[in-house]
């Protein structure tokens, strides 16, 4: 990531959610310091012990806190999040800590990933370039969400900045790698989705029976290495952890 | 013996449910539990045990049920046709099973998910801090033939009691507040919005419901650049063809769909409930009033306990509760002394 854009004067922007949410924007586009501030700042929450407060979490670029409407009215909150936002400049705090690099070996296209020619070409790349581009790439966990353990990493070069189909494909299996807007999601879950399915992994982003349900925390990276499909099924036979052949390294 | 459930048939989305899991969408899953949560309490007022037991969600289509020592039932939401060894049975009221008879609890009447509470409650062990199946995120499963369900000691022994729902199964009016993306949808879209006339797609589940109506898609300005936001449950996302999709217990926990706004607590049960041939209308209403409406709704809630009393078995009177009308203006002659709160 590259972008370091400051942020408009619109942001940071609080928004009720429901009756009992408020979320706190840093951006209406990805940038790597608005994410990075979201992080921060849930963080800073975390800390903070104001009543009323239920729970707290990210997506890319704002920070979501989920309250007691009933017992911490909206107006006193609001003021205490504007108070805290002042504290300091969010977009430039440290990014978590304990950060890991997951290498994960991955099918790409195949009947496995059938619209990874179709991605290739929304994006202007012959099928080789886009696997040369996509196993270069080390993006970042940025949230995790949709679905348990699910991560959105960013972001890739700007030639994957695909749009989302407007039509959902009706399921996409676990594991799967999917792509649109510079960014790539590993699927927790069978589910139907607008993004293009390019890839297979055996990675399992969630593993309930296990004592470390799931898998990636936001500020990890993740990059893929390009197998074929008989060394997928070879992993999914030998491999029951759920790590899908990955190597994991801490990042320091 | 122990205690336990048997399934000896059951619909095809029967599951454990409770309250769910809060406090995990940072991890992308979200709260899941009782699709609706009035029927939950209902129960739990109706055996008197606490309202984060587990019990059984039946989405449209009941099953057949034993267990091995007798035990008190309750059931309550839409109300289905149910019965023990061939006995009719009251809806939203409690009674007891006996060991080895058979309850048989047919398809929904009205609404679409019914509730078999169990005293003592289902005692399966719990995942992440909950006994409720998650079927999107894969934790646990719908209920199948041979299925056995360990049930809790029950202290009480209470049964024959009744309440009056909580008016949930006939739509109408269901109010919303705006969310973070409601102003991307232009006014007079809003106002098509809140003058429209839904039906729920029986395809619906846990997830979602989606919404059918007459008319031109709803549509966002910048609809597919829109990034993956956070999401609760009574959000109602706008997908890629127009059509609104109203998210449940079970849905993702963010999604890149623009919200038109959200539905409150207190009336997304009408949206659950809500089954063939119902209509909604949407309204959108100020914060501060939402907020009332959920003090008012948590309050009742807590109420309930206190506004259940005795079901009256005449078989005179049968043929009425089988149609639901239950009996009016009976004195329960020991008025619920607990239910302080």
């Amino acid at each position: 990531m590259t972008q370091t854009d400051t942020l408009t004067p619109d942001f940071p922007r609080i928004s009720p959610v429901g009756i009992a949410g408020l979320l706190v924007s840093f951006a209406d586009s990805l940038s790597e310091p608005a994410n990075r501030a979201a992080l921060a700042f849930r963080a800073a929450i975390e800390a903070d012990t104001l009543d009323g407060i239920e729970e707290v979490s990210t997506s890319l670029t704002s920070t979501f806190l989920r309250f007691d409407p009933l017992h911490l009215d909206h107006a006193s909150l609001t003021a205490h999040v504007k108070n805290l936002l002042k504290a300091q400049d969010w977009t430039r705090a440290a990014l978590p800590e304990g950060r890991r690099h997951f290498r994960i070996p991955c099918v790409f296209g195949t009947d496995l990933a059938p619209q990874f020619d179709e991605a290739a070409k929304a994006a202007g790349l012959s099928a080789q370039a886009a696997i040369d581009s996509l196993t270069a790439a080390r993006p970042r966990v940025l949230t995790i969400g949709f679905a348990p353990g699910q991560p959105y990493t960013g972001q890739l070069p700007k030639e994957w900045d695909i749009p989302r189909q407007t039509a959902l494909t009706p399921r996409v299996p676990e594991g799967a790698l999917v792509v649109a807007i510079r960014q790539l999601i590993i699927f927790s879950a069978p589910t139907q989705t607008g993004w293009r399915h390019i890839g297979q992994t055996a990675f399992r982003c969630f593993r309930p029976e296990s004592d470390e349900p799931f898998a990636l925390r936001p500020g990890d990276e993740i990059s893929l290495w390009a197998i074929d499909a008989e060394a997928l099924e070879n992993i999914r036979t030998t491999d029951k952890s759920g790590q899908g052949g990955a190597e994991i390294e801490v990042i320091r | 013996m122990n205690r336990a459930l048997i399934i000896h048939r059951a619909g095809p989305q029967v599951t454990v449910q409770d309250k769910g899991r809060a406090g995990l969408l940072g991890q992308g899953l979200s709260q899941g539990g009782a699709a609706d949560p009035v029927a939950l309490a209902e129960g739990a007022a109706l055996l008197r045990q606490p309202a984060d037991y587990a019990a059984l969600e039946m989405a449209g289509m009941g099953g057949s049920f034993e267990v091995a020592m007798e035990t008190r039932i309750a059931l309550t939401g839409a109300p289905m046709q149910a019965s023990i060894d061939g006995q009719a049975l009251a809806w939203n009221a409690s009674h007891l099973l006996p060991a080895g008879a058979r309850l048989e609890i047919g398809a929904a009447m009205r609404g679409n998910y019914g509730y078999l509470h169990l005293g003592g409650g289902i005692a399966t062990k719990p995942v992440l801090g909950a006994r409720a199946t998650h079927l999107a995120a894969g934790i646990g499963q719908a209920l199948r033939q041979g299925d056995c369900l360990p049930l809790d000691d029950d202290p009480r022994t209470e049964v024959g009691m009744t309440l009056d729902p909580e008016p949930r199964f006939t739509g109408g009016t269901v109010r919303i507040t705006r969310s973070m993306q409601t102003q991307l949808f232009a006014p007079d879209m809003l106002e098509r919005f809140q003058t429209t006339t839904f039906a729920r797609d029986a395809r619906g589940n846990r997830m979602g419901a989606r919404l059918e109506f007459d008319g031109d898609p709803f549509a966002a300005s910048g609809q597919l650049s829109i990034l993956s936001e956070v999401i609760v449950p009574g959000d109602i996302q706008m997908t890629g063809d127009g059509t609104p999709f109203v998210l449940l217990p079970e849905c993702q926990t963010t999604g890149g769909y623009p919200r038109i706004g959200t539905v409150i607590p207190a009336d997304l049960p009408r949206v659950v409930q809500a089954g063939q041939g119902v209509t909604l209308r949407f309204e959108v209403i100020d914060l501060s009033d939402a907020v009332e409406a959920q003090r008012r709704f948590v309050a009742a809630l807590d109420k309930l306990p206190a506004t259940i009393r005795p079901l009256l078995r005449d078989p005179t009177q049968m043929q009425d509760l089988l149609s639901y009308q239950l009996i009016s203006g009976v004195i329960s002659g020991h008025e619920a002394e607990e239910q302080g709160n």
